[in-house]
């Protein structure tokens, strides 16, 4: 052992006979390296990906990064400052908060082992959609290969988090959760090191303990306190609109295989399946009127939810002569094309104490990406529900993030670098930015009842609905 | 695009009989090897104790010093101008941007062929237990990535500053001070030493020797290829990347960049010093390597990405692998064929 270190040290034992050459320069870089190692050994742990927020999204993350080959062997953390959201035995009631799953989210979900727990516990496949408008009797379906295949799932967020958090448990090597930990403070890097400049994000907990990061997700919603710390500007808006929600009873048992959305003009009113007999609601309406339907009793709120969906008040003869004229001719050029008109199951009560209302806003983060920080999911991007693609985008960032992560680690880089992570905002931006406007644009035009934008949109959903390979390409890109 | 050449522009061999530059040197390990030091603090004061006895044996002069007895004339006016952009190594967007860049290709490239080597899977570090020599590091820009991959790495060049600069940026990632160690020297430096300890362990004690952007700014190639042959394992791989001799290179490389462009200051390359794959592989052939591969590289200063090309033209990749150690050192030791595995594990604590 002394010939090994012997053979190491000498080039060092040179050095300390010229120690008197010391130059001030060095003086000072030598001060700067013990310095920065008096932190390390404090409580200043170094993590090399720290994610901050615990829900579907950001559990995702740290699922799918504490899995990858490529990371094994990393520190990974997450904080969430709420509670563990363990779920022994699936409670009976539905929760009102759902999530339309693509195919391509369920992919995902199952790559990093939750889907499995997601089939155990409860979700529901759906494999049409009905998209119809109250001003005029036009309408669209999608579906897959024929009813062959699913569209897309109808999950609990709490089910998907619970799924997740049994999966954490199970990667508790590589993957470390704080619960009940709430972020006090971040602190910046600079972009290249300068000397007064700390090496990467530090992170200090309300608990007053400080934790140091390569690289930090932000995946805390909407209301990011990630984003607003950098300064990153958002673009949003409010929509003047308010969801409810709410678990309906259906008056009989059906197969409850199709997911219902209505464009009313006060906003979309939405029944997705959850199982044969129940199914849920989601109804973007005005602040008053949602305020209105949360005071209703029972029944009348019954009522009006069946009277959203079945009611013809809003039709005038002028656009019904208009879109069947224009139906009949669409049918002369291409006869086999199109679908008939189905109504939806009608309702017969709500769950117990299953009514909320919140508000709607659209937001979408001009930078998704600052030196060693990513924001994924909601804190990138918030949209409305009407397409069901909330959570959707969300996991596309994840699958996104994580590959080029996994990536980076394989070629040695700086896991915080901005060569990346700019390729992640590039890539996703692509994705989420046509979603985003088309979603935007399909809420505009179907928040009136001016004649000309119902002629528009009652031309443009049967043409649509006409055209199988523009319906297939809708399906797919909504799929992904 | 070149200005960072520069730090290897010094390494040029520099004998140990030229006093005037060797005080420098020496200052300059000694300032750096001080921090070092600090960044190593477990190191007790009795293996310093017993390193600074070494230090009077290494001054021994042995076959390999005065194998290099090439006049390296280093510019103290270049120098001085290089050591002002130690700093600026870490600037991604700066002077080294297309060394940043290059990590593209240089990293999986030395990553594949040492794994096409040693077959042994360890995933998230694939290149752990590997020891790993860089000469002429810089500020430590390949480095940092080999040893962030689980390798063993000891970066080298002659310019202290920037040997500073890499260590302080080293310093900041726990994983890197395990397993990255720098020291201002010369590669005939470390062979002599290595040389030395091959007395007592045998030959060679790297799995890999890289050299990035560095030849081109060599002096003297032939001992250059002696002395990686000297501190390579048997089987062991060495990595170059550098400029082509040809029209195009001195268009692109010397006219375009330095004197149009001015990417790169002028006076960075000296064409005559550019060698071409087909020389550097007679080079390497008979200094015991045997040429695996070698693949062209392009830059696109537009998008400042590198690409893989199937021209050697401009920039090209080289592996070579050592086959048999040099013959000098056959008739100059005799005991080089001794294995020596234990040294590996000891030397990065």
């Amino acid at each position: 052992m002394y010939k090994l270190t012997r053979a190491t040290f000498n080039g060092l034992g040179r050095c300390l006979i010229a120690e008197k050459h010391l130059s001030a320069i060095k003086i000072t870089s030598r001060g700067l390296v013990s310095a920065e190692h008096g932190d390390d050994s404090g409580k200043n742990e170094v993590y090399d990906v720290i994610i901050s927020g615990g829900g579907m999204v950001g559990s995702a993350m740290a699922c799918s990064l504490g899995m990858d080959p490529n990371l094994e062997g990393k520190k990974i953390l997450l904080l969430e400052a709420g509670n563990k959201k363990v779920m022994d035995k699936v409670p009976e009631n539905y929760s009102i908060r759902v999530s339309s799953i693509s195919p391509g989210s369920a992919t995902i979900l199952s790559g990093i082992g939750a889907w499995e727990h997601i089939t155990k516990m409860r979700c529901k496949p759906y494999k049409k959609m009905q998209v119809w408008d109250a001003c005029s009797d036009a309408l669209i379906t999608f579906d897959k290969e024929n009813l062959q295949d699913e569209m897309a799932y109808i999950v609990e967020n709490d089910i998907i988090v619970a799924a997740l958090t049994k999966q954490l448990d199970s990667l508790s090597d590589n993957v470390q959760v704080k619960y009940r930990s709430k972020v006090v403070q971040y602190a910046w890097p600079l972009p290249h090191q300068a000397a007064d400049s700390i090496p990467g994000v530090k992170v200090t907990l309300a608990s007053g303990e400080t934790v140091q990061t390569k690289l930090l997700i932000g995946a805390d919603g909407p209301n990011s306190m990630v984003r607003r710390e950098l300064g990153i500007p958002t673009i949003k808006w409010n929509y003047d609109q308010s969801a409810v929600v709410a678990v309906l009873h259906l008056s009989e048992p059906t197969e409850n295989n199709v997911a219902w959305q209505r464009f009313l003009p006060t906003g979309p009113i939405a029944m997705l399946p959850l199982s044969d007999t129940e199914s849920s609601l989601v109804w973007s309406t005005s602040h008053r009127l949602a305020e209105e339907l949360l005071e209703l009793d029972e029944e009348s709120f019954v009522d009006a939810i069946n009277s959203a969906f079945w009611r013809n008040e809003n039709q005038s003869e002028l656009i019904e002569t208009a879109g069947s004229l224009f139906r009949g001719a669409l049918s002369v050029i291409m006869p086999s094309a199109g679908s008939p008109r189905q109504l939806p199951p009608s309702v017969a009560g709500i769950g117990p104490k299953s009514r909320v209302m919140f508000p709607l806003g659209i937001g979408h983060a001009s930078e998704y990406i600052r030196h060693r920080v990513a924001l994924i999911g909601d804190a990138a991007h918030r949209v409305h529900p009407l397409a069901g693609q909330g959570a959707n985008l969300g996991f596309g960032d994840v699958a996104c993030l994580t590959q080029l992560v996994s990536q980076a680690a394989f070629d040695g880089k700086d896991l915080g670098a901005m060569q990346h992570l700019l390729q992640y905002e590039t890539e996703r931006q692509r994705h989420n930015l046509p979603m985003m406007a088309a979603i935007d644009l399909m809420k505009r035009l179907y928040s009136t009842n001016a004649a000309p934008a119902v002629l528009l949109r009652t031309f443009g959903l049967q043409a649509t609905n006409m055209l199988p390979a523009l319906k297939e390409q809708i399906v797919a890109f909504a799929s992904k | 695009m070149y200005a960072n050449k520069f730090a290897r522009f010094t390494l040029g061999l520099s004998s140990r009989r030229t006093a005037t530059g060797c005080g420098g040197l020496q200052r300059a390990a000694g300032r750096s090897g001080f921090s070092w030091t600090a960044v190593c603090k477990r190191r007790t004061l009795w293996l310093q104790r017993s390193a600074c006895l070494n230090t009077q044996q290494n001054t021994v002069p042995c076959h390999v010093s005065a194998r290099s007895a090439s006049q390296t004339t280093v510019d103290p006016e270049e120098v001085r101008r290089f050591q002002s952009l130690a700093s600026k190594w870490w600037d991604q967007q700066g002077e080294f941007a297309a060394l940043h860049a290059m990590n593209d290709l240089r990293v999986p490239f030395i990553r594949d062929n040492l794994l096409n080597v040693h077959r042994v899977r360890h995933p998230g570090k694939p290149l752990r237990g590997l020891r790993i020599l860089d000469v002429g590091c810089g500020g430590g820009l390949l480095t940092e990535p080999l040893g962030r991959l689980g390798a063993n790495v000891l970066g080298i060049d002659p310019v202290g500053d920037s040997i500073g600069t890499a260590q302080l940026h080293s310093s900041i990632d726990p994983d890197l001070c395990e397993r990255v160690c720098y020291r201002a020297s010369t590669l005939e430096e470390l062979a002599a030493e290595e040389d030395e300890a091959e007395e007592e362990q045998g030959a060679g004690q790297f799995d890999a020797v890289v050299a990035s952007e560095v030849v081109e700014h060599l002096a003297d190639l032939e001992t250059f290829a002696f002395c990686c042959n000297q501190v390579l394992k048997l089987g062991g791989s060495l990595f170059i990347t550098t400029i082509n001799k040809t029209n195009l290179s001195y268009a692109l490389g010397i006219v375009v960049a330095e004197q149009l462009l001015r990417i790169v200051p002028s006076g960075t390359h000296n064409w005559d010093k550019f060698i071409s794959p087909v020389e550097l592989e007679r080079l390497l052939e008979s200094n015991g390597f045997s040429v695996q591969s070698v693949q062209g590289m392009l830059y696109n200063p537009v998008s400042g990405a590198w690409s893989w090309t199937d021209s050697t033209a401009i920039n090209y990749a080289l592996h070579a692998v050592k086959v048999r150690d040099d013959p000098h050192t056959e008739q100059a030791g005799g005991s080089s064929t001794h294995p020596e595995d234990h040294h590996t594990a000891a030397t990065h604590v």
